[in-house]
């Protein structure tokens, strides 16, 4: 079955997206491997067990046309990263027509992007969209993944966002956000997100935001546990959310660790429509559960658990645990605290064996804790699927709809204006062709409104809202 | 005469797949020739082999639970789903009514006529259709709702049943309340009579009365499929002259649904327990008659926290307004025997005309079915499924959620999508609270 199609934008999220696909088919591997998977899937795998790279690639690309069909397109208005990809193991998955670099950059100028490449690439990026959507005998949604603060991925990504709209308006379109840390080293950055955020709140129907910070704090939250030596505390081996172990790519790069996070993500919103399991849910659940408002689809993500320790004993307590945890602070996929902000709706995507009963008896648990908007009190959304992911008995990725995003947008407000009041950098996107002053000033009212939709949700909470008064019938 | 079932969604598909199952292992199991050969007719045709194919319709939006369920049949050994009797798209309707009952339907509609027909055609005479689907997702309900309206266009004057799945108070689908709203409220226009289970009530049989520790979905569904197996399979009526009656769908809804505004039925069963513990226990039909009749007039859908303090009203305080909150009054109810000495059980504390409202008689409100052939392991067991005030209080909690939600007109931009508009909206609550409004003030 063909369902999604993968869009790479710019250098983080090409890096991202090979983080994505290396884990996919390490993935499916594995599962083949154990023999739980339908036979006829299976037999994609046969040749599972020789290590011979050759078969490796032709287990991958019938994964991705028949079966797993993660088809992408890359897009990158540099080369550094796409080639990479074409030196290394990956390189068979991809022919030509499913790439697209240039050479020069977008000098992390939201408007190059946007503006200038999209009117030199439109024509062969709606082309390669339509050639890659041939192949999928049924298109359910897109995925993009791309970064906020530079400029390729930030401007070229959320135009090739709007011309996915034009093209498909009726698939789903799920954007895999990175947004910049506040220390960041591009001085535009703020400009380059705040713009980009605009198209996000206007053209996709999901997104899910993840923090540059959150991700260094996770890794580095597992190399101190795993480090830390504790008797009982060893961590299984290959098992954390951080590693590639068993993949195609051999040595590990910079920012690979960080990038695997992301790559779980994209894995574990996507199990139930590849593997089958009690209570699937399918890509469309996410958008029609999760936005009751179509402006307010920031779905903030955390993945739980982190790794799995060796020591495998009470199956309970832990499952419970990774319950608790998906609601805690530090593993969240941005900055924020869902628990003291208020929640329009949530999803729990469970994998592995987990029956309806531990979700019942976890989501009675946690619900007292959890403040929820009062038109949405039981605004829970399940699915379980029964492949759980690799070095993992069970696994749990949460997507809260919650006002906890809004710290973020109103820090990123702030150094927008900061910038912007010095008028700082500014005729460096007023040069570029098509870009005019107003695009900045619809962008920064676009954040404010939406930082003002949170707020009024917000504000609501704690308070006793009344019932609305029952259509009478007249007897 | 034969039943034609409609599996619907994931829900409808996988509780048919085990409603099959039971109705199938009851009719093989021991020496019962007359009661397997009229079940299986009524479930069954054959192959040229003789085995048995359920005379079912699968339907689903997506591939994945149509192939389990057809697996589980074939894997079963003793039954299977019809080669060419389903059909399955490769995309859901995911979760929402309005792409379901205005896209997949239409789309589809041909497809699925064709494939009842054929059904329909294999049986030698048709006693009706049953529709089996869960009110919360989107195709289920949907795509369900649409099909119930064609099968109403094209068998006008056929038995329609709907078998529904409600789901648990929360943590399935978020916008469930919207779509069991606009699909209860298209239903009670179509249907001849609506079954009910509810996932909560019968999750709480699985862990309290059957002490399941690890609850799985195919547990919950095999609890729905063993009480409405208990109902389906033949019994011998009071007017059936001593065979099996033939037509039960229609007998069901001539006992049960005898007015428009009333057709929501409540379904419980005794006993029900974990079969290892079904050596060490003896049955009796007054303790059991006394207990499910306690159930009834409580409005306690299960043999564990009966309420034992309600009682039914006295004449005066009936004529006083004074029934009290608890007393769950009935329209209707068909009690079902089956087991050891069903003749000789006393079953008058349900033909009591306190239980009913005033404007029906108890001869007319009450009816029994009975069946020597003990069902699902137990020696004796009853089985009542109630036209009364039982759904009163989960179906005003289901609209109650579901008009709050549209007071802050959350999620409806998911269904104008699609061309259900806030007015659709506005005619299925207020078909409902009529509904609400009348079955609360049976008395």
């Amino acid at each position: 079955l063909t369902l999604t199609l993968c869009f790479s934008v710019g250098q983080c999220g090409n890096q991202v997206g090979c983080r994505f696909w290396d884990l996919a088919l390490r993935e499916h591997a594995h599962v083949n491997k154990k023999g739980v998977y339908d036979e006829a899937l299976s037999s994609f795998f046969r040749n599972v067990d020789s290590s011979g790279v050759k078969d490796v690639k032709q287990m991958y690309k019938i994964n991705v046309l028949t079966y797993l069909n993660l088809q992408a397109v890359l897009v990158d208005m540099e080369e550094g990263v796409v080639n990479e990809i074409l030196q290394g193991p990956l390189r068979e998955v991809f022919d030509s027509t499913q790439l697209l670099t240039d050479v020069s950059g977008s000098g992390n100028n939201w408007a190059v992007g946007h503006m200038t490449y999209s009117s030199v690439y439109r024509d062969q990026i709606v082309d390669k969209l339509r050639k890659a959507a041939e192949h999928c005998d049924c298109l359910q949604c897109f995925f993009l993944i791309h970064s906020m603060g530079g400029g390729t991925g930030s401007g070229l990504g959320t135009r090739v966002l709007s011309l996915l709209e034009e093209e498909f308006p009726e698939v789903c379109r799920i954007v895999t956000s990175i947004y910049p840390s506040s220390e960041d080293d591009v001085v535009t950055s703020p400009y380059n997100s705040v713009l980009a955020m605009r198209e996000l709140t206007e053209h996709a129907d999901c997104v899910l935001p993840v923090e540059n910070q959150s991700l260094v704090d996770i890794v580095n939250k597992i190399k101190h546990m795993s480090h830390s030596g504790k008797p009982g505390s060893m961590i299984k081996r290959d098992s954390t959310i951080i590693s590639g172990q068993g993949g195609l790519s051999g040595a590990e790069k910079p920012f690979d660790a960080m990038n695997n996070i992301v790559a779980n993500l994209l894995l574990n919103i996507t199990s139930s429509a590849r593997f089958e399991g009690s209570l699937n849910m399918d890509l469309n659940e996410i958008a029609m559960n999760l936005v009751p408002f179509p402006r307010l689809h920031y779905l903030v993500p955390s993945l739980t658990p982190l790794y799995t320790l060796s020591d495998v004993s009470v199956p309970t307590r832990r499952l419970d645990q990774m319950f608790s945890d998906a609601f805690s602070k530090d593993h969240q996929l941005i900055r924020a605290d869902p628990k003291h902000s208020l929640y329009l709706a949530c999803a729990l995507m469970v994998r592995g064996h987990v029956q309806v009963s531990d979700l019942r008896r976890n989501i009675e648990r946690l619900r007292l804790s959890l403040p929820f908007v009062s038109w949405n009190q039981e605004g829970w959304k399940t699915g379980l699927c029964s492949v759980p992911p690799v070095g993992h008995s069970h696994s749990l990725l949460a997507l809260a709809n919650n006002t906890c995003v809004k710290p973020t947008f109103m820090e990123l407000r702030e150094r927008f204006t900061k910038l912007y009041r010095k008028k700082a950098h500014l005729h460096h996107y007023l040069h570029v062709d098509g870009m005019e002053q107003s695009h900045f000033s619809e962008a920064i009212s676009s954040l404010s409104s939406l930082i003002e939709e949170y707020q009024n949700l917000d504000a609501s909470k704690g308070k006793l809202t009344p019932d609305a008064p029952r259509l009478s019938i007249a007897r | 005469m034969s039943v034609v079932t409609v599996q619907l969604g994931q829900c409808g598909n996988q509780v048919g797949q085990e409603l099959f199952d039971v109705v199938c292992s009851d009719a093989q199991e021991g020496q019962r020739k007359t009661y397997s050969t009229v079940s299986c007719e009524r479930f069954f045709h054959q192959t040229r082999h003789g085995d048995p194919v359920a005379r079912a319709v699968l339907i689903d939006m997506e591939p994945k639970v149509i192939n389990q369920s057809r697996t589980k049949a074939a894997k079963s050994g003793r039954w299977k789903y019809g080669d060419n009797s389903y059909f399955s798209q490769k995309q859901g309707s995911g979760n929402n009514w309005a792409n379901g009952y205005c896209v997949h339907g239409p789309r589809h509609r041909e497809v699925v006529e064709e494939l009842v027909r054929r059904e329909v055609e294999r049986c030698d005479r048709l006693a009706g259709l049953m529709a089996m689907m869960s009110v919360a997702g989107g195709t289920g309900s949907g795509v369900g709702t649409y099909v119930t309206q064609c099968l109403r266009d094209v068998y006008p004057k056929s038995f329609i049943l709907n078998h529904l799945t409600w789901p648990f108070g929360t943590g399935e689908v978020i916008v469930q309340n919207y779509n069991s709203v606009l699909t209860l409220a298209h239903l009670y226009q179509l249907s001849d009579a609506i079954l009910v289970h509810e996932n909560d009530t019968v999750h709480r049989i699985c862990s309290q009365l059957l002490a399941i520790k690890h609850i799985s979905f195919s547990d919950v569904n095999r609890v729905i499929a063993h009480q409405l197996g208990s109902v389906l399979q033949p019994v011998l009526t009071a007017d059936s002259h001593g065979v099996y009656s033939r037509n039960p769908l229609g007998e069901l809804v001539s006992a049960l649904a005898c007015h428009p505004e009333y057709k929501l039925l409540s379904v419980c069963t005794i006993p029900q327990m974990p079969s290892s513990s079904i050596a060490y226990s003896t049955f009796s039909w007054p303790g059991l008659l006394k207990h499910l009749r306690q159930m009834l007039i409580s409005n306690s859908k299960m043999e564990e926290g009966i309420d034992w303090q309600v009682r039914v009203p006295t004449g005066s305080e009936r004529t006083r307004g004074l029934t009290g909150s608890c007393f769950n009054t009935s329209l209707a109810n068909l009690l079902i025997l089956r087991g050891k000495d069903v003749y000789s059980a006393d079953t008058g504390g349900f033909a009591d005309p306190a239980l009913y409202t005033s404007w029906l008689s108890s001869e007319e409100a009450f009816t029994q079915w009975k069946s020597q052939v003990p069902f699902n392991k137990y020696e004796k067991s009853a089985t009542l499924v109630s036209n009364s005030q039982a759904l009163l209080r989960p179906l005003d909690n289901m609209v109650g959620k579901a008009w709050n939600m549209f007071a802050s007109r959350a999620y409806i931009h998911q269904y104008t999508k699609f061309g259900i508009s806030e007015e659709d909206f506005l005619e299925s609550f207020t078909s409902l609270e009529q509904v609400i409004s009348s079955y609360s003030q049976l008395c």
